[in-house]
C-alpha cells in the first residue's frame, strides 16, 4: 500500500479510536457535575457517593481520550504535511484555540477535581467539575469548527500564487451553519454516550440486587444515577435525531454528493423515498432490491415530501464540469450503510431511554433479568453510532480533504515513506489494543466494587489547611523553608 | 513582521512553560526508582505532581497549535521530518500519560511495577527526544527548496543533536530532584537531594559544551550570552540545594531551564528552521508564517486568554503547595505489607 492510503487508514483508526472515549466524557462529566451540584445542595450522602463512583470510571475513560487526542494534533503535521501547509492559516486558529481555551482549563481543574476533595470546599469543587464539563464542551466545538470547515470551506479565499487558503473571516468558520447542527448533533450524542454509561453500569451493578444485602445497598445508591441516566439518554436521543435532521439539510445543500451517497440515489428524483433496505450491484453502482418509504427523503432533505433530491450521477456530472474530470463519487455502499447504522443506534436509545423510564417509573424496578442485560447492552449503541457518524462524515467528504478546494490525495505528506507510515500504523494499532483491553478491565473492575460507603465518601471531603513550603519548624520562611515537622499526618484524601 | 515577531515570541515562551513545567515532572517520573526507592517513596514522587502534570502538558498541545495556526510552513516541516522521532515521542506520551492515572487502579504489585517502568522509560526518553529535536533546530536540516525535509531518520541523530539530548536529559533529571527536595520530607527529601548534588556538576558541564558548541553552529553573542546565563543560574541551583533553600533552588533549576530554551530561539531567529542545504531555502519567520490577519486574531485571544490560563493554573499550584511525606500515602490495595524504616519520620 502506499503512503496516502496506510495515512488513511491510521487516520481513520486513530480518529474513531479516539472518539469511542471523548462523547464518553463529555457526557459523563455533565451528569457527574450535576450529581455533585445535587450533593452540594441537599447535603444527601447518597449524591456524594454517587459522584465518587462515577468519577472513578469517568477518570478511567478520560485518560485515554486526553492521550489519543495528543496523537491527533501532532498527526496532521506528521502524515498530512501537505494538507497543513495548504489550510494552515484557518485550521490552525480553531486547534490552538482549543488548546487555549479548553485543554487548560480541562487538565487543570480535572487535578483539582481528582485531588482537591480535601483541601477545596465542596461548592468550590463542584465548581472544577462544571468547569471541566465547560471545557469538555468547548474542545469539542473548536475541533467541529475545524472539522465543518473541512466540510464546507467558509470565510476564505485561496491564494494560489502561495498555494493556501487563507483566512478573512473567523466568525463565518465558527459559526456556520453546517458547524452550527453538527456541534449541537455531537453535543446531543456525547450526551447519550454517557447516559449509556450510567445506565449500562448501573444496570449491570444492580442486576443481581436480591443476591446479597450488598446489592441492594448498591441499587439504592444507583438508583437515582439510573433514573439521570435514563432522563438525559431520553433528551440526548430526541436531540440528536432533531439536530441530525437539520444537520442533514444544510448538508444536502452544501454537500449533495454525500448525501445522494448516504441514500444511494443514483439520479435526482422529486419526492424521494427512503430506503430502509437496499441491496445493490457488486461494484455499488446500482440497485437491485429495496424497502422503501415514499417521500420521506425528500422530506428529511427539503422539508417537503415532494421536494428534488439531487442524485449522484446529477452531482457527478456537475462537479466535472466546475472542477474537470475525475471521480467525485465517494464510496457509496460505505456511506449508505454507515448512515443507516448511525440513525439506527440513535433510534434505538430513543426505544431504549422510554422503555427504560417506563419499567423503572414510581419506584419499581423490573424482575427480569434480559432487561438489565439490554441495557448493559445499551452502551454498544453510542459506540456504533459516533464511529458509523464518523466514518460516514470523513468518507462521505471524499475525494476531498477540503471540499471543492484541496484533494486528499495531494494533502499527505510528500517525503514520508510509506514504511514509515506503516510502522506508526502498527505502532498505534497495537498501542491502542492494549490500552483498550486496559481500560475495560478497569471500568468492569470499579464497576464491580460499586459506590463506597458513606462513612468512606464523607472522609474524603474532611477538609485540612494546607501547609505551604515555608512554615517548617526550622524558623526560616517564605521560600526558604527547608523542611516540614508536618503535624497533620492524616493520609491524604486521594493519592495516585 | 510586529505579528511575526510577536508570534515567535509567544511560541518561544510556550516551550519554555512546557520545559520549565514538565521538565521537572519529567525529572521526577525519571528518578521514580532511584529517589522512590520502596512503593511508599515512588508514591510519594508520583503524588508530587499528581495535580499538576497534565496541565504542564498542555504547554505543548498549546505550543503545537501555535506553531499551526501561526507558522504553518514551520509545523508540517518539521512535525513531517521528524517523523520517526516524533512516534516515539508520541508513544512515549500516550504511556505515561494513562501510567499515571492507571497505576494505583490495580491491585497487584505486578501492575504497579509495570506502570512504574512505563512511567521510568518514558520520562528518561522524553527529554532526549526533545533535546534531540531542539539541537536539530539550532543545527538546521536538510530542507529543500519547498521546504520539505529530505534527510533521514539517522540525519537527526549527529553528535551536537545528541549532546543536547543528553544535557536537556541531565538538565531535567536536576530540576526535577530539586523539585523534589522541596516538595518532599524525611528520607525521601534527603535522597532527592543528595542525587541532585552529585548529578549537577554533570548537567552543569553537560550544558556549558552544548551552549559554546551551539554558538559555534550559529547564533549572535546575546545568544551565546544567554546559554551561559542557564550554566550560571544551573551553577546557583546547585549551591542554594547544598544549603538546602529549595524553593530559591528550585526556582534558579527553573530560570536555567528557561534560558537554556531561550538561547535556542534567539540562536535560529529570525528563522524558525534553519536549512542545512542552502539558507535561502530555510524557514523564516517571515515565509513560514499565517497571514496577518489570522495572527491578528490569534494575538487578541492569547492576550485575553494567557493571562487567565496562567492565573489558574498558578491557583492550582498554590492549593497543592503542601509538602508531601510517606505518611500522607494511604496504602496500595493489595499491597504486600512491609514497608521498612523509611516510613518513620527522622
Amino acid at each position: 500500500m502506499d503512503a496516502l492510503t496506510l495515512a488513511r487508514w491510521q487516520f481513520g483508526i486513530t480518529t474513531v479510536y479516539h472518539f469511542l472515549f471523548v462523547p464518553i466524557s463529555i457526557g459523563m462529566a455533565f451528569l457527574i457535575a450535576l450529581l455533585e451540584t445535587a450533593w452540594v445542595r441537599t447535603r444527601n450522602p447518597i449524591y456524594l457517593r454517587q459522584v465518587k463512583f462515577w468519577g472513578k470510571l469517568f477518570l478511567i475513560n478520560f485518560a485515554i481520550g486526553v492521550v489519543t487526542g495528543i496523537l491527533q494534533e501532532f498527526q496532521f503535521g506528521m502524515n498530512w504535511s501537505s494538507y497543513s501547509r495548504f489550510v494552515g492559516d484557518v485550521f490552525g486558529a480553531p486547534l490552538a484555540m482549543e488548546a487555549l481555551l479548553a485543554f487548560f482549563l480541562e487538565s487543570t481543574f480535572l487535578g483539582l477535581w481528582i485531588f482537591g476533595w480535601d483541601k477545596l470546599s465542596p461548592k468550590l469543587h463542584c465548581a472544577c467539575m462544571w468547569l471541566l464539563s465547560i471545557g469538555t464542551m468547548l474542545s469539542a466545538f473548536f475541533i467541529m469548527a475545524a472539522n465543518s470547515f473541512m466540510q464546507n470551506p467558509v470565510g476564505v479565499t485561496v491564494n494560489v500564487e502561495r498555494g493556501r487558503a487563507e483566512m478573512v473571516d473567523i466568525w463565518a468558520v465558527l459559526t456556520q451553519p453546517l458547524q452550527l447542527w453538527a456541534y449541537a448533533h455531537v453535543i446531543a450524542g456525547a450526551l447519550i454516550s454517557g447516559s449509556a454509561i450510567f445506565v449500562g453500569i448501573a444496570a449491570w451493578a444492580m442486576k443481581n440486587r436480591d443476591r446479597s444485602e450488598r446489592h441492594a445497598e448498591t441499587a439504592r445508591v444507583l438508583r437515582p444515577s439510573l433514573r439521570l441516566g435514563l432522563v438525559a439518554m431520553l433528551i440526548g436521543s430526541v436531540l440528536t435525531i432533531v439536530s441530525g435532521d437539520l444537520l442533514a439539510k444544510v448538508m444536502t445543500d452544501v454537500q449533495p454528493m454525500k448525501m445522494a451517497a448516504a441514500e444511494a440515489l443514483w439520479d435526482t428524483t422529486d419526492g424521494a423515498s427512503f430506503s430502509v433496505i437496499t441491496i445493490g450491484t457488486l461494484d455499488g453502482r446500482s440497485e437491485v432490491w429495496s424497502i422503501r418509504v415514499p417521500g420521506v427523503l425528500s422530506f428529511m432533505a427539503t422539508e417537503s415530501f415532494s421536494g428534488t433530491v439531487e442524485g449522484i450521477n446529477d452531482v457527478q456530472a456537475r462537479y466535472e464540469q466546475q472542477y474537470g474530470p475525475g471521480d467525485y463519487r465517494p464510496i457509496v455502499p460505505v456511506t449508505y450503510w454507515m448512515f443507516r447504522l448511525m440513525m439506527g443506534a440513535g433510534f434505538a436509545m430513543l426505544a431504549l431511554s422510554i422503555v427504560g423510564l417506563w419499567l423503572t417509573r414510581k419506584g419499581r424496578l423490573p424482575q427480569q433479568k434480559w432487561v438489565w442485560w439490554l441495557a448493559v447492552g445499551g452502551i454498544a449503541g453510542p459506540i456504533v453510532g459516533h464511529s458509523a457518524g464518523w466514518i460516514f462524515t470523513e468518507m462521505g467528504r471524499q475525494p476531498w480533504s477540503v471540499l471543492g478546494l484541496y484533494k486528499t490525495a495531494d494533502s499527505v505528506s510528500p517525503t514520508v515513506s510509506a514504511g514509515s507510515v506503516l510502522t506508526s500504523l502498527i505502532v498505534f494499532t497495537a498501542l491502542y489494543g492494549v490500552l483498550a483491553v486496559v481500560e475495560v478491565g478497569l471500568m468492569l473492575k470499579y464497576a464491580k466494587a460499586g459506590p463506597p460507603s458513606e462513612e468512606e465518601a464523607l472522609a474524603s471531603i474532611e477538609r485540612r489547611p494546607p501547609r505551604s513550603w515555608g512554615d517548617g519548624s526550622d524558623g526560616t520562611s517564605g521560600l526558604d523553608g527547608s523542611d516540614d515537622d508536618d503535624a497533620d499526618e492524616r493520609p491524604m484524601a486521594f493519592a495516585y | 513582521m510586529f505579528l511575526n515577531n510577536l508570534w515567535f515570541v509567544l511560541i518561544a515562551l510556550l516551550w519554555i512553560g512546557y520545559f520549565v513545567l514538565e521538565g521537572f515532572d519529567f525529572g521526577v517520573g525519571a528518578l521514580l526508582r532511584i529517589v522512590g526507592r520502596k512503593e511508599k517513596g515512588r508514591r510519594v514522587l508520583i503524588n508530587t505532581i499528581g495535580p499538576v502534570w497534565d496541565g504542564n502538558e498542555v504547554w505543548l498541545l498549546t505550543a503545537g497549535g501555535a506553531t499551526f495556526a501561526a507558522f504553518p510552513e514551520w509545523y508540517a516541516s518539521m512535525f513531517s521530518g521528524f517523523y520517526l522521532a516524533l512516534l516515539v515521542i508520541l508513544v512515549c506520551l500516550i504511556g505515561r500519560g494513562v501510567a499515571f492515572e492507571y497505576r494505583g487502579k490495580g491491585s497487584t504489585d505486578t501492575w504497579r511495577a509495570r506502570w512504574d517502568w512505563t512511567i521510568l522509560i518514558s520520562s528518561w526518553a522524553l527529554p532526549v527526544l526533545w533535546g534531540v529535536a531542539f539541537g536539530n533546530v539550532v543545527r538546521g536540516v536538510p530542507l529543500d527548496a519547498d521546504h520539505e525535509y529530505v534527510g533521514t531518520f539517522l540525519d537527526l541523530l549527529n553528535p551536537f543533536a545528541l549532546l543536547m539530548g543528553v544535557t536537556v536529559l541531565l538538565l531535567v533529571l536536576t530540576h526535577g530532584g530539586v523539585y523534589l527536595s522541596l516538595k518532599t520530607t524525611a528520607q525521601v527529601r534527603d535522597r532527592a537531594q543528595a542525587f541532585t548534588l552529585r548529578l549537577a556538576p554533570f548537567a552543569i558541564a553537560a550544558m556549558a559544551v552544548a551552549v559554546v558548541w551551539q554558538y559555534l553552529i550559529r547564533g549572535p553573542v546575546l545568544s551565546l550570552a544567554v546559554g551561559l546565563a542557564a550554566v550560571v543560574a544551573l551553577a546557583v541551583a546547585w549551591a542554594l540545594t547544598r544549603v538546602s533553600r529549595d524553593g530559591w533552588a528550585f526556582v534558579l533549576s527553573a530560570l536555567s531551564t528557561g534560558l537554556l530554551v531561550t538561547s535556542w530561539f534567539l540562536a535560529i531567529y529570525p528563522n524558525v528552521l534553519p536549512s542545512t542545504l542552502d539558507p535561502a531555502w530555510s524557514l523564516t519567520i517571515e515565509n513560514a508564517a499565517s497571514t496577518p490577519y489570522t495572527l491578528t486574531l490569534m494575538s487578541w485571544v492569547a492576550i485575553a486568554f494567557v493571562p487567565l490560563v496562567v492565573g489558574y493554573q498558578a491557583w492550582s499550584y498554590w492549593v497543592f503547595r503542601k509538602r508531601i511525606s510517606v505518611r500522607h500515602i494511604p496504602d496500595s490495595p493489595g499491597a504486600t505489607a512491609q514497608e521498612s524504616p523509611q516510613t518513620s519520620s527522622r
